[in-house]
């Protein structure tokens, strides 16, 4: 399945990654030649093959719903790029 | 002392040849002298190491030292380390010095490890070569001309060029035995879940592993008997216990069957590496094991599914990087959808936005299930050929990589790069466990033969290995870069 300019930039914006038309239009043909690579899958039978999610198909274990953890909101704010009064600072959304 | 191997170096220290500090400051010296060619780091913690050393000393003076007490390692700086610049090779994170610690890093402090610093890598374990390193790329010490490989080149390349004897990797899609390869080193990939992945930046998060990086398999047994077990704040971690592999190197290969994988051997290998590789079998058979042919028929569709499985994986973990929490931020954002796309413009190279864009296409509406499902289907094929083969025969052998370290700067296609792993990504889709081992030479650089068992086999792994080490010197050729210091 061949990839085009609007598909590279439909994916940019669904991942946030900004990118301008001009370096959109330089990733359409490495996109294309590693998804045409990827294409050889389609030749393969694969009805009714369970997909492999996990190399040990081992399915995800639970935990008792208790409090493991004290707070520790300083700590992991001290590497934030910016906040105040223990919140994280963005822009404002609503005006 | 760079010469020596760590079971060595730690035999020295208890026998008080030397004292951790002149270890740890011999360690710190070559770094300091050799690590400006060949860019194998990115961060060193001198001051703080050579604490940990005095500290060591205290301890064995005491006679309360770990295992692995005052002998200088390495991490790839994908894992994390509290308040010590945890990078992952990316601008992205250029700033951020971890909270806390990765499990495997605790694991090594409580055994005594002193933490040297932290090795070069491609960004966020991208890439074949280690040319992808938001810090530059890193030099092969056998040839300054070539790659080290990746994405741990930085570990193997400091191992190799003795700054330290021994490192920690990570292997999504043979980044640990690959660059091992590419050195002359030995490379560890343990089976999925063996090791835990807490504090381990994540990429593909259903490949990814980390793994030591040493001179000899011995090394390598000794690191990981340290590094595995189950973790509970990992959940993909295996609760089984951990064995003694030290203890188990020395199993005789008597009666040992090897399966040579057919499509290993195929279009597309260096006619030197096969050579190498084929004599280095014929060390085995000499030592009592028993060769045979085996087909793994899925191999061709290994990094076609890897490429979708991977860049999927990737684009989901690396929607966290998004200015607010941690890492790079752009400057002045105009709204919040302007702060997530600059600060992730900014922040990442070429090749993981690359993976990115692959990865959101392949898991976006109308493409999830002829991409995402189908490969995850192919997956299962791959790892029942394996499954198959080990019904058969006990390891299987071939080489780590179809060439040995290709020029820096050569490969500037992505997709003949991704190639470069056709013979370790199978490896990771199903989970088992593989080593590289120094098996000779293609020119002047490096060749690895590589070596699999079935899931949790790292003892008979690691006893092959060994048992290789014990018949041939090939594991004790050391690169001509770095020889004039003492």
């Amino acid at each position: 399945m061949a990839i085009e300019h609007a598909d590279v930039l439909r994916a940019a914006h669904l991942a946030r990654v900004g990118l301008s038309e001009d370096e959109a239009t330089g990733y359409v043909d490495d996109l294309s030649r590693i998804l045409k690579m990827v294409d050889q899958l389609q030749a393969v039978d694969t009805q009714d093959i369970t997909p492999l999610a996990h190399p040990l198909d081992a399915t995800q274990r639970l935990r008792p719903d208790e409090v493991t953890e004290h707070s520790q909101r300083e700590r992991f704010q001290a590497c934030a790029p910016a906040v105040t009064d223990g919140l994280y600072l963005v822009p404002r959304v609503v005006e | 002392m760079h010469d020596k191997t760590l079971t060595e170096l730690a035999a020295g220290l208890q026998a008080g040849e030397f004292s951790s500090r002149e270890l740890c400051q011999a360690a710190l010296e070559r770094i300091e002298h050799l690590d400006g060619e060949l860019n194998s780091f990115i961060t060193v913690i001198a001051e703080q190491a050579l604490a940990n050393a005095d500290a060591a000393d205290r301890a064995r003076d005491a006679g309360n030292a770990g295992p692995l007490a005052g002998l200088p390692l390495a991490l790839k700086d994908i894992f994390c380390t509290q308040g010590v610049r945890t990078s992952c090779g990316s601008k992205m994170l250029d700033d951020f010095a971890s909270p806390y610690d990765a499990t495997v890093v605790e694991k090594l402090r409580q055994a005594g490890a002193v933490n040297i610093g932290k090795t070069n890598m491609d960004e966020f374990a991208m890439g074949s070569s280690n040319e992808n390193s938001f810090y530059g790329p890193v030099k092969n010490p056998w040839d300054l001309s070539a790659v080290p490989g990746g994405s741990s080149g930085g570990s193997a390349a400091a191992v190799a060029a003795g700054l330290v004897p021994a490192a920690l990797g990570t292997d999504t899609g043979g980044s640990i035995r690959q660059p091992a390869a590419f050195c002359g080193i030995t490379g560890l990939k343990p089976t999925y879940g063996r090791v835990s992945r807490y504090g381990m930046v994540a990429y593909a998060s259903s490949l990814d592993q980390g793994g030591p990086l040493a001179r000899t398999a011995a090394d390598c047994a000794l690191l990981l008997e340290t590094i595995a077990g189950h973790d509970v704040r990992d959940s993909t971690s295996v609760a089984r216990v951990v064995p003694d592999y030290t203890a188990e190197l020395e199993t005789s290969l008597s009666g040992l069957k090897i399966g040579l994988p057919k499509e290993y051997f195929g279009d597309g290998l260096d006619p030197e590496v096969e050579t190498a590789v084929r004599e280095a079998i014929k060390v085995y058979e000499s030592l009592g094991a028993k060769v045979c042919e085996v087909s793994l028929p899925h191999t061709h569709l290994a990094i076609p599914a890897y490429y979708v499985i991977a860049p999927a994986e990737a684009s989901s973990n690396l929607s966290r990087y998004d200015g607010v929490r941690f890492g790079h931020r752009c400057d002045d954002p105009t709204d919040l959808e302007d702060l997530y796309k600059r600060t992730r413009a900014e922040g990442f190279g070429e090749e993981v936005k690359r993976r990115i864009l692959i990865g959101t296409h392949t898991l976006s509406e109308g493409f999830f299930d002829a991409y995402y499902l189908k490969a995850q289907q192919v997956r299962r094929l791959i790892r029942q050929d394996f499954l198959d083969a080990f019904d058969e025969v006990d390891v299987l052998m071939g080489p780590t990589a179809p060439t040995p370290a290709f020029d820096l700067g050569a490969q500037k296609d992505p997709v003949s790069m991704y190639l470069q792993d056709i013979y370790t990504i199978a490896v990771n889709l199903a989970g088992i466990p593989g080593i590289s081992v120094p098996a000779g030479f293609a020119g002047n650089r490096p060749v690895g033969l590589q070596v699999l068992a079935p899931h949790f086999a790292e003892a008979q792994l690691l006893g092959v290995a060994h048992q290789f080490q014990q018949a041939t010197d090939w594991h004790l050729k050391r690169p001509a870069f770095g020889k004039e210091m003492a």
